[in-house]
């Protein structure tokens, strides 16, 4: 089953759907973390330091934090392992291009694979400036995050950064979410529509929200 | 109906092709597409020059047989067939560029035609039931829900015509192979091979080089026979179920 699921382009489409899936997930979460940042410093650094004790006295100090990044580095190599891999086949499935160019398909859908290298290439400096400091452009202290948010987006380049990796984001939700919903099979013509309209408005929701904290440091909202 | 065309001639698989610019005249609107084309080859067969090689069978809209990407669309402006394709759909004057489909898996073989066969072994490999031969079976024997023998009915309609790979960005077959796959598997006369099938016959066209589906959906805009997108859904589904219950 597993070398069924590893060869065919089907398999590969559905190891994609599921670790896209994971992923989304993952971000509804996140995006909703993010907005307690609302709420004041004491309650956003208060937040950011339970994400730590979360599952104790079961678990040790930050292993549900490090359970949740192994998962998520595994579904991020998996869909970027398929997508290249899907990719390669793709390109040689049509090797002779067509004299006659005409537009095909949606914005969305035609930047699914520049999105994704978009994407990747955020996270890493997501990761290198909020979690580890490293491109921070303030002092970076650990365990005291609303001060790291705002001190990032009070340089223009991070506010530009993010915000345009967010709009690639709904974007490759967009059509992404609709995609995984058929690859795994629960496409058919009467659900189409209803899912459709969840993967638009779970695109529009998570833009939103995520575009949120940026734009309210950059206007004072949040200082 | 004056009209400058851009052919793509190929002398065969090996030799480079290039598009060629002819203008035909005296074209009626009432003419089908390949009538058009017979124009064209008639006045080079005249002139001595080599005809444009082309595929038509039927010309009724039903073998499968006619080709083509017309302006960039396979089967052209109109949701058809080729030959079912009217010069109302043009304009006087107009410039129309014909190109043969677009796949590694459909390598050309002269002009605009194109090698198909990839779709024969693919239905081979899992395109038929096993049913005993002899007399006709009573018909009722077999109850078939309704339902089942309209998404059944609606799947078998496939010409296997390669539209839906020629439209594709990819080159994937997933739209023909889908077809044939949910035609037979919500049948109980397609039962006894339900899982066996689905998997050998995605299992061959992986094999042939056709590329994977991302849902842009042009296959199924493209299709003569309106098999709609949903179908790769459903094959998806009939996958990943065989793919659980046989472990191989």
């Amino acid at each position: 089953m597993a070398r069924t699921l590893l060869k065919s382009t089907v398999g590969k489409k559905t190891i994609m759907a599921v670790s896209g899936l994971i992923m989304l997930m993952y971000l509804v979460v996140h995006m909703l973390g993010n907005l307690k940042i609302f709420f004041g410093a004491g309650e956003f650094n208060h937040y950011a330091h339970w994400l730590r004790t979360l599952g104790e006295p079961f678990l040790h100090y930050e292993w549900a934090l490090w359970l949740i990044r192994v998962v998520l580095v595994a579904a991020v190599v998996a869909h970027a392992v398929s997508a290249y891999q899907l990719s390669r086949l793709d390109r040689r499935a049509r090797p002779v291009a067509y004299a006659h160019k005409r537009r095909r398909a949606s914005y969305a859908t035609r930047t699914m694979r520049w999105g994704g290298i978009i994407l990747a290439l955020f996270i890493v400096w997501h990761l290198l400036d909020l979690t580890t400091g490293t491109v921070h452009p303030g002092g970076f202290q650990e365990g005291h995050p609303y001060q790291n948010v705002v001190d990032t987006f009070s340089t223009w380049y991070s506010g530009v950064i993010y915000i345009v990796a967010m709009l690639a984001l709904g974007l490759h939700i967009r059509h992404g979410f609709w995609s995984a919903a058929q690859t795994l099979g629960a496409g058919n013509a009467t659900r189409d529509r209803v899912l459709k309209a969840t993967a638009n408005a779970l695109a529009l929701v998570l833009t939103v929200g995520f575009i949120a904290v940026p734009v309210a440091v950059m206007t004072g909202v949040v200082s | 109906m004056k009209l400058t065309l851009r052919v793509w001639r190929q002398q065969n698989a090996d030799a480079p092709g290039t598009m060629a610019t002819y203008p035909v005249d005296g074209i009626s609107e009432d003419m089908s597409f390949l009538e058009m084309l017979d124009t064209l080859n008639e006045e080079l067969t005249l002139k001595g020059e080599e005809p444009v090689a082309f595929d038509h069978d039927c010309r009724e809209g039903i073998c499968g047989a006619c080709s083509l990407v017309i302006n960039g669309d396979a089967h052209g402006p109109e949701r058809t067939t080729t030959c079912q394709l009217h010069m109302r759909s043009f304009d006087d004057g107009d410039t129309i560029d014909v190109e043969p489909w677009r796949a590694a898996a459909f390598p050309v073989v002269k002009d605009l035609v194109v090698d198909r066969s990839a779709f024969d072994r693919i239905i081979q490999s899992g395109g038929y039931i096993s049913a005993p031969t002899g007399a006709a079976p009573e018909a009722h024997s077999t109850p078939v829900p309704k339902p089942d023998a309209d998404f059944a009915f609606e799947h078998a309609e496939c010409i296997g015509c390669g539209a839906c790979v020629a439209a594709c960005p990819n080159g994937s077959a997933m739209l023909f192979t889908s077809a044939k796959i949910n035609h037979l598997n919500v049948l109980p006369q397609g039962a006894p091979e339900r899982e066996t099938r689905v998997l050998d016959m995605v299992a061959q066209m992986d094999e042939e080089g056709f590329g994977g589906c991302t849902l842009t959906g042009e296959c199924a805009t493209a299709c003569p026979k309106g098999i709609p997108l949903p179908s790769i859904a459903a094959m998806n589904k009939e996958w990943l179920r065989a793919t659980r219950k046989v472990s191989r």
